[in-house]
Order: structure tokens, then C-alpha cells, then sequence
């Protein structure tokens, strides 16, 4: 019992960092109607920023770079290709992501190499204990930012002028258009903000227990999909109920590993695909996603 | 060998004649004829090379028929139906997994147990293309039911899971270090250096040339096969899919049927390819079948020109060819520098490339290749490019007056006409 309890908190805590990147899928989703392939990379370089920075500067200026660095990233995508693509197929749109993700992916491993680059977290690499449950300080610390973050912007979402310009155009572009809301603001904020969150994510997921920042975690960036997809892309609550979902759903896998031997090694960390397939199997638009209506 | 120039010379002749009897053309014939002998010459240019060129190119050669297949594959999926896959390294992985296991020879080779069923090269040959198309039936279901982008990242679960499978199923797939593929034969003539010894006007037939036009028949093969396809009514209705599904339906079009089947192709284009692919490598891990395949792949077609069989081949020459390119040639070309030099690493070089002209190609030419191509051939004309973010220059060195009507496998991409 108290192994499940530990397993279920790591699973909420690696959840809430999977809720944070699959909230900047679905809001890059609704401002500009892309799927953004560009994030494994996103969270990478904004890992490997702080990593590096917080050499000479320290730790928490080293976090705000990062997260800048990631943020500009993000925008300068969606000014210099994704703005000039308005209106394009979908596929074309995540095509092109995918050519963004190859250059940075490739740069990204080119210089991190086969190093391990550590990131000192003031809070430092030991655990927390409540009485047999535990858990990484580093994870605790990550469930309480996400938390605020995802409360934060929940509300930004829910009340500020950008939230409400937002919520309009991904309801109708064009009538929000001749309201007078500017397309391309909305997105390259929805941009910005999506970096940010995927900048924050990486700050955490590089922490212990995992070792340091290596080109692997291009590929939590990429399980994070599931978590946005089975939400429904177009769902904010759907993106956190889906991370929480698939963290918890790949800590047990990991936890319990022992007992799924006959499935091979290291199955946890296919677990959040088996678990998105699972959820389209029945619901093909997620589960809290819109269903596409067609009228003829 | 000549079987196969007979079947491309009428394949060719028929295309040329549908063609002629469109419409009525004083020029029309005269182009024909010339294409007719383009094509002619560039076959006897295939068939002679091994005659004359190094061993090096025959194996990349090789690499890039196989390439050509699973890029003409991927691109019936999503350049023509609009289906966005990620899935397609899995397919691959299937494809060269069967032909190893059912062909290769039971036994241990280091710390793994392998099994194997011995059977004829040829028959898992078959075999993998049967099973890969069979992966491809079982998930067909769900490739019917996602709308576009949901498919793209629900193929992408299938590529993880492969990996998995590959790792962990070691009896089968070898496991991690992966296992050797056995050599192709047919009717007991080997695919390899000897048995038997082979020379064709002094010059000796060794695995390289044997495996070159054992490439080139699939290729063709796989290459008239989809452009039959994408003249009969299943690829009109597979265009009119992707354009708007509502209209295809409308028009009794099967929606579900139709994209379940292609699926169904797809992934067996895949499985073929990736037996080319365990030939050409000489065996199988289950690295190689990691998502940037399914990306390269993607890049291909892209670059190609989504929806068009010759953009797809152009594509996938270029794509695949360029690595082992910059690798040979790593001293030559500027700013590719060999191991600890200045400079970038072969394959990085490659990536980069690879990543900048899909941005490009999307941006500025949404037909790849084959647009360019067709533009220079002043084929292009006669495509309207209705609105869309991208402005590209009309065509302007087109002088003649005949207009050609677009033929179907040549459309423009999806890119920008929405």
C-alpha cells in the first residue's frame, strides 16, 4: 500500500510536468491551429540553457534565461514560419514544425554530446519522507509550482483581455478578426506562453531522480503528447486531467516493472502511448476534446 | 532483365497515350515521343551502370531504391489521402523483422537465443510485406476513425511500441544488438558474391550489382504500381478524400473504406522497403527503426512534392543518398569536416539540410521537387495556386501554348491551396 501511495505521488508530480507541456500543445493548438512538433526540442533547449547558464550566473537568473531563451524560441518560430502559413493544411503546418524540431534537435545533441550537464536546484537531489511515502524534494517542489502555474494560468485564461481574445478566436477566427482582435498577437503570445511552460517543465524533469540534462529528455517532450491528445487537443482542462493521466499511469508502470517483466524492460516509458490508443480507440477526439461536426 | 524493360516500356507508351487522346495537340505527339525516349535512355543508363561504376554506388543505389519504395508508399498515405503518419519506421520494422526471422537460421549468435524458420529469402520476403500490411489492417480501425492530426500522433505510439518490441522480443528480432539478415536468393541463384561466379563482359557480378537490379525491379514495380493506382478510381477518390471528405463521401466515396485500404498499402510499400532496407544493411537493430526514420521518410515526400509518385522518388533519392554523399566526400565539401575536425559530422550536416529545406519547401514551393521540376519542363502551368500564405512567382519561363491538363498524381501539394 504504501509502495502504491509513493508510486501514485510521483505519478502526480511527473503528471502535473506533463500537464504543463500538453497545456502549451493545446493553446498552440487553439490560437494558431498547429501541432507543434517543436516541443521535445523546445524543452531540451530550454534544459540545456539553464544547465549552461547557471555555470557563470547561478542558479535562478539562469532559470529566467532559460525561460526566455525557450520563449523566443517559440515566438520567433511562429513569427518567421508558422504567421506566414495562415491558413494552411494542418498537416503542412505540423510538417514544418517537424523541420523546425530537426534543426534544433540535431544542434542540441551536437553540443551536449554524450555529457551529462547537471543542473544545481538549490533544493538539492534528496527526498522527502512522510512517514513510508517518498518522494524526490526535487518533485515535491515541481507538484507545488505546477500547480500555481496551472492555476495562474487558468485564470489568465479564464479573465485576462488575452485569455478572452483567445477563447474568441479559437471559437471563430474570423468574427473575432472583425471584433478587432489581432490573430497574430493572440498566437505569438499563445507562443510565448506554451515555451514558457515547456521551459518550466524541463527545469523540473532534469532534476532528480533523472541524472541530468541529456538528449533524452527530447523524448519526455514527446510523451507528453499522449497527455495532450488524449485530453482532447483542444481542451485545457483536458490537457491536465491527461497528464495527470498518463504521469500517474507511467509511474506505476515503472513502480510495479518487477511484476511486468513479460512485457520487457523499461516498459513504462511506452505506457502513456499504449494509454492514448487505448482512449481513441473509443473517444477519436480525446475525451474531453470538441467532436468535429460536419454539416453539408 | 529485359522483362522489366517491356513492362516500363508499356507502362511508359500508356501513359503517353492516355495522355495523347486528352486532347488534341499539334505538339503534343512530338513531346510524347521525346519523353518516350527519355525514358527509354534513362532505363538503359540503369541497367548499364553496373557496368561501370564502383561498388560505393551500387550500394547507395541500392539504399535509395529501397528508400524510393517506402517513400512512394508514405506518400499514397499522405500526399495523396491526406493521412498524416508517423508510423511509417514502425511498418518498416515489421517488414525487416519478418523477412530476418522467417528467412534466417535458428541459433545463437553471442549472448542471444535466435530462433528462425529457414525458409527461402523469398518467401519472407513476402512474408514481411504480408505481415507489414497486416499491422497495417489492425490499425487501420483507428487510422479510419482519427481525423488528420490525431492520426499523426497516434501513429507516433506505434513507433515507440515497435522500438520496445524490437528491444525486448530478442528471440526474434535479436534483441538490442539486432541480427544479420541472410542473403537474398532466388531460385538458387544468390544475391551475394559467389555461387555463382558471375562475369558480364569482364566485369564481375558480385553481391553489389546482383542487389542493384534486384532494387531496381521492386522499384519499379513499386513505382508503376502506384501510379496505376493513382490513375484508377481509387486515387481519384483517395484525392477527393483529401481534399474535403465530406464532398468524397458525398460523391460515394467510402470514406472509412477507402482509408483503411490505403493505410493497408502504405504500411505493405513499408514492409517491402524495409526488407530492401535489411538487405542493404546486412542487418537489422532495432535503432534504425527510431522515429527520425519516420521523419526522414516524412522529409522524402516532402521534399518531393506531397502527392506526386516522381516527387516521391526524387525525394527519396535525395534525402537518402546524402548522407553516405557527404560522408564519402567529407573532405571536399565546405563546412563538413571528418571525425574530431572542425567542422559539422556527415549526418548532422545531412539533418540540418534536411530540417531547413522542409521549412523552405513548405514556405516557398509546396509541390518540392517535382513542382520545380515540372515548372522547368513547363508542365506546371496549367496548376492554378489559389490564394494561400506562400507567394511564389509565377512561372515564367513557359512558352509553349499547349496546355497540359494536370495529371492526377501530379497535382500541388495540400501545402498552401486550402
Amino acid at each position: 500500500m504504501t509502495q502504491f501511495l509513493s508510486l501514485l505521488l510521483n505519478g502526480v508530480s511527473l503528471g502535473a510536468l506533463y500537464a504543463l507541456i500538453a497545456l502549451g500543445f493545446v493553446i498552440i493548438f487553439k490560437a494558431s491551429e498547429v501541432v507543434s512538433f517543436t516541443h521535445g526540442s523546445l524543452l531540451l533547449l530550454g534544459a540545456y540553457t539553464i544547465a549552461r547558464a547557471s555555470d557563470s550566473i547561478g542558479f535562478f537568473p539562469a532559470v529566467l534565461v532559460g525561460l526566455a531563451v525557450t520563449a523566443l524560441a517559440a515566438v520567433l518560430v511562429e513569427r518567421l514560419i508558422i504567421n506566414r502559413l495562415r491558413g494552411a493544411a494542418v498537416i503542412s503546418l505540423a510538417i514544418v514544425t517537424i523541420g523546425v524540431d530537426i534543426i534544433i534537435l540535431t544542434e542540441m545533441i551536437r553540443r551536449i554530446g554524450s555529457d551529462i550537464l547537471n543542473v544545481p536546484h538549490p533544493w538539492g537531489g534528496g527526498s522527502f519522507r512522510l512517514g513510508d511515502v517518498g518522494i524526490s524534494q526535487n518533485r515535491l517542489v515541481a507538484i507545488a509550482v505546477a500547480a500555481v502555474l496551472i492555476g495562474l494560468f487558468f485564470a489568465a485564461f479564464k479573465y485576462s483581455n488575452w485569455g478572452i481574445a483567445m477563447r474568441a478566436s479559437a471559437e471563430d477566427g474570423e468574427t473575432a478578426a472583425l471584433m478587432g482582435i489581432k490573430q497574430g498577437q493572440v498566437s505569438a503570445l499563445a507562443w510565448v506562453v506554451a515555451g514558457i511552460l515547456a521551459a518550466v517543465a524541463a527545469l523540473f524533469l532534469v532534476g532528480s531522480p533523472t541524472p541530468g540534462v541529456t538528449p533524452a529528455a527530447y523524448a519526455v517532450g514527446l510523451r507528453a503528447f499522449p497527455a495532450a491528445i488524449l485530453g482532447g487537443l483542444d481542451s485545457t482542462g483536458g490537457a491536465l486531467v491527461g497528464g495527470l493521466l498518463i504521469g500517474i499511469a507511467e509511474a506505476l508502470a515503472a513502480g510495479y516493472q518487477d511484476q511486468l517483466l513479460f512485457l520487457g524492460r523499461g516498459f513504462s516509458a511506452v505506457v502513456p502511448f499504449i494509454v492514448m490508443i487505448a482512449v481513441l480507440m473509443f473517444r477519436p477526439s480525446g475525451l474531453f476534446g470538441t467532436k468535429e461536426l460536419t454539416r453539408v | 532483365m529485359s522483362e522489366s524493360t517491356a513492362v516500363a516500356a508499356k507502362g511508359a507508351t500508356r501513359r503517353n497515350g492516355a495522355k495523347g487522346s486528352n486532347g488534341a495537340g499539334g505538339g503534343r505527339s512530338a513531346r510524347s515521343l521525346i519523353k518516350l525516349l527519355l525514358v527509354a535512355a534513362l532505363l538503359v543508363v540503369l541497367l548499364a551502370l553496373p557496368l561501370y561504376v564502383p561498388e560505393f554506388w551500387l550500394r547507395t543505389g541500392f539504399a535509395v531504391f529501397g528508400a524510393i519504395v517506402g517513400a512512394i508508399g508514405l506518400n499514397l498515405l499522405v500526399g495523396t489521402t491526406g493521412q498524416l503518419s508517423l508510423a511509417h519506421a514502425f511498418f518498416l520494422a515489421v517488414g525487416a523483422v519478418s523477412y530476418v526471422f522467417v528467412s534466417g537460421e535458428p541459433g545463437g549468435l553471442g549472448v542471444a537465443d535466435l530462433d528462425g524458420l529457414s525458409f527461402p529469402p523469398i518467401v519472407g520476403m513476402i512474408v514481411g510485406v504480408l505481415l507489414a500490411g497486416l499491422a497495417g489492417l489492425i490499425f487501420s480501425p483507428i487510422a479510419a476513425r482519427l481525423r488528420g492530426i490525431y492520426l499523426g500522433v497516434a501513429s507516433l505510439a506505434l513507433v515507440f511500441i515497435g522500438i520496445h518490441v524490437l528491444n525486448a522480443w530478442t528471440s526474434v528480432t535479436g534483441g538490442f544488438n539486432g541480427r544479420t539478415a541472410p542473403e537474398f536468393s532466388l531460385f538458387g541463384f544468390t544475391f551475394g558474391n559467389r555461387d555463382p561466379e558471375l562475369y558480364v563482359i569482364g566485369v564481375p557480378f558480385r553481391e553489389a550489382e546482383r542487389l542493384w537490379y534486384l532494387g531496381l525491379v521492386l522499384a519499379l514495380a513499386a513505382y508503376l504500381f502506384a501510379r496505376n493506382i493513382l490513375r484508377s478510381r481509387p486515387g481519384r477518390a483517395l484525392q477527393t478524400l483529401r481534399d474535403s471528405e465530406v464532398a468524397a463521401a458525398v460523391m460515394g466515396v467510402n470514406v472509412q473504406g477507402y482509408k483503411a485500404r490505403i493505410f493497408l498499402v502504405s504500411s505493405m510499400y513499408a514492409g517491402l522497403s524495409g526488407v530492401m532496407y535489411a538487405l542493404s544493411i546486412g542487418s537489422i537493430a532495432p535503432e534504425s527503426f527510431g522515429l527520425e526514420l519516420s521523419i526522414l521518410y516524412l522529409a522524402m515526400i516532402v521534399l518531393g512534392g506531397l502527392g506526386s509518385v516522381n516527387g516521391a522518388v526524387l525525394g527519396a533519392i535525395f534525402v537518402s543518398a546524402l548522407p553516405l554523399v557527404f560522408q564519402r566526400y567529407a573532405d571536399i565539401i565546405p563546412f563538413v569536416g571528418g571525425q574530431g575536425g572542425g567542422g559539422l559530422a556527415a549526418g548532422e550536416a545531412a539533418r540540418f539540410l534536411f530540417g531547413a529545406a522542409i521549412i523552405l519547401v513548405i514556405l516557398f514551393e509546396p509541390a518540392g521537387l517535382a513542382g520545380i521540376a515540372n515548372r522547368i519542363t513547363g508542365r506546371g502551368r496549367a496548376r492554378a495556386r489559389p490564394g494561400g500564405g506562400a507567394s511564389t512567382p509565377p512561372p515564367s519561363t513557359d512558352t509553349s501554348t499547349t496546355s497540359t491538363s494536370p495529371s492526377p498524381s501530379d497535382r500541388p501539394a495540400q501545402g498552401s491551396t486550402t
